[in-house]
């Protein structure tokens, strides 16, 4: 197959199977206790240098605890995956964290707004770049999910998006049709967080999966939070609702809120008004390093951060948005 | 003759585009609240589908993130991203609606940068998001914009998102599935389709207290003209009531 047009974007990660391969033969398939701090977890499989990966998706079950740890550890010159990468990009960019970036959302919050640090800190020049879509990072995580350099996709054709890409345009052998090749994506570590995990590293996920079924195969190290633990005679009773198998996993931290102030479903809603306090914060350099501070460097973990955010009670009122509570409250009824 | 905003005008004809049994692939914004209207009129039937997964919710109100809960409450399925992309790729979708801060005569459609030098960007957007994905596949794309020459440009400074290329049949020669693409550009202002020869944009409705003039000094390039200019019809103390009372009583969207 003739190479037909290619992106000038750098590949930051190596889509070669044979050496995943020979990293995946010496993983531990032993299935033993890896519940760990969060702070050692970090400490132990995040490293300067490493490309990173984090689960979730918009501020939904994006493992917000995690970032935070990244952040106070003081993690630079990562490689990042920007797969509509909000909340999570704002923490990590205030951190500066990544100096290279796969991109397919960033800055924006959605319907929320834009990041005034995380656009400050990608015109700065200190980021290097390549473009690519929502779509393309996920097939490119399924290209590693299964082993294999790359997978065919349709999307990027005509456009500046694969130009500035590391993707490449072949004919089909088959048809003849055009046909975009998107290259494995294995990341040296991810943090993906779950529902339910027992101490093995066996993870539920309810509602929808995003990437994170392929995330967690395609990466070399994986760190799962969950909002609990849950015993292994409960994953044997419902094989299944396993989502990720113990072996892809190197850490397991019981984090009880780990997602807030995003969406937790069936847990909680995400805290807004919190949201708009980043935004807002950001607008003001001395403000948004106090913020930073208070909410980030001064808290030794979570349970801090949630306690100075309102604690228990605030989560409760979440809970009851998530479910709708409050309108059934409300207006008897939905 | 009711009273109602330029965001309400643009979301009540953007919903009557939307056919009963069809799917539809949005984003968060006023696509949403167009299918969700969509839905409690003319189109009960309608699927909306999310890229992250939620196919056909019942939405108990907008959603603020893609991925969040509300897009697949009561859903009939909570899958992933590459269900979702998979299942446009393979012809099962039939509308997307995009946005996008620049957008040209062929459709094509910039969330990346603004400059000319992509190296220094005077800003940098978000990029892609799902949009690349949605336009590449989804049978008919539509954009709901407000009119402004800032926004309709002679040339995107750059190319995130397909329309009809380079026009003709460049799009065809790119690679990009047969048959798809840019279907109706609808702003405030009126309503623009794609000359099917040429793949340039048409106008074909003006809204009331437009002209196509107006239209014109608000577009950085010229606009063809359907041989019949009609004029668009203005929402509905139906659709008006439904917006406001059901899609977005808090205003999140018809209140900007």
């Amino acid at each position: 197959m003739d190479v037909i047009e290619e992106g000038k974007g750098r590949l930051f990660t190596d889509p070669d199977p044979d050496k995943a391969r020979a990293f995946f033969r010496k993983k531990s398939r032993k299935m033993k206790n890896k519940l760990m701090s969060l702070k050692m977890a970090v400490e132990t499989f995040v490293h300067d240098g490493d490309y990173l990966a984090i689960g979730g998706f918009g501020a939904n079950r994006t493992p917000i605890a995690a970032c935070h740890e990244i952040v106070r550890q003081g993690r630079k010159n990562m490689g990042f995956a920007g797969h509509t990468s909000t909340h999570d990009f704002q923490i990590l960019s205030a951190g500066e964290v990544f100096d290279r970036l796969d991109i397919a959302y960033i800055i924006g919050l959605e319907a929320r707004g834009l990041s005034q640090c995380a656009r400050k800190y990608m015109q700065s020049g200190k980021v290097e770049i390549s473009e690519w879509t929502n779509y393309s990072l996920a097939a490119r995580l399924k290209a590693a999910a299964m082993g294999v350099p790359f997978v065919p996709t349709r999307n990027m054709l005509g456009t500046d998006t694969l130009k500035h890409s590391g993707a490449k345009v072949v004919a089909c052998p088959f048809t003849g049709k055009k046909m975009t090749l998107q290259p494995a994506l294995y990341p040296d570590v991810s943090v993906i967080h779950v529902h339910e995990a027992d101490v093995f590293g066996n993870c539920r996920i309810k509602g929808i999966m995003i990437s994170d079924d392929d995330l967690a195969r395609a990466s070399k190290h994986l760190i799962i939070t969950t909002e609990r633990l849950i015993p292994n005679e409960e994953i044997r009773r419902d094989p299944t609702s396993t989502k990720i198998p113990y072996y892809l996993v190197d850490a397991v931290c019981e984090i009880p809120f780990g997602a807030y102030p995003g969406t937790m479903p069936y847990e909680y809603f995400s805290d807004e008004d919190h949201l708009q306090a980043w935004l807002k914060a950001e607008k003001d350099p001395e403000e948004f390093k106090e913020f930073l501070k208070r909410n980030i460097y001064n808290c030794a973990d979570n349970f801090e951060y949630i306690a100075l955010n309102g604690g228990v009670a605030r989560m409760y009122e979440l809970r009851m948005k998530e479910f709708l509570l409050h309108k059934e409250a409300e207006n008897g009824g939905l | 003759m009711a009273d109602y905003n330029v965001m309400e005008m643009m979301i009540c004809v953007a919903a009557r585009e939307l056919e009963d049994g069809s799917t539809v692939g949005v984003g968060t914004g006023a696509p949403c609240a167009a299918a969700m209207l969509a839905q409690k009129t003319d189109a009960p039937n309608l699927v909306i589908m999310f890229e992250a997964g939620g196919v056909n919710p019942i939405l108990p109100e907008m959603p603020i993130s893609v991925g969040d809960s509300r897009t697949f409450y009561k859903a009939v399925m909570a899958s992933g991203m590459c269900e979702i992309m998979e299942t446009s790729c393979r012809g099962f979708v039939d509308y997307t609606f995009l946005g996008g801060a620049q957008i040209d005569m062929y459709g094509n459609l910039n969330s990346t940068i603004i400059g000319d030098d992509y190296d220094h960007p005077k800003v940098r957007l978000p990029g892609s998001g799902g949009a690349n994905d949605f336009a590449s596949f989804c049978w008919r794309m539509m954009v709901l914009t407000v009119q402004d020459a800032r926004r309709f440009v002679e040339k995107v400074d750059f190319v995130t998102t397909p329309g009809w290329i380079e026009g003709g049949d460049s799009r065809a020669k790119a690679g990009l599935p047969l048959d798809a693409g840019p279907y109706k550009i609808i702003t405030n202002m009126g309503v623009m389709d794609f000359e099917p020869e040429t793949k340039r944009m048409r106008t074909i409705s003006v809204s009331p207290g437009y002209s196509f003039k107006d239209i014109q000094e608000n577009c950085g390039f010229e606009l063809l003209q359907g041989a019949k200019i009609v004029e668009t019809m203005p929402p509905t103390e139906k659709e008006l009531r439904i917006l406001r009372e059901e899609v977005d009583p808090y205003r999140y969207i018809i209140g900007r």
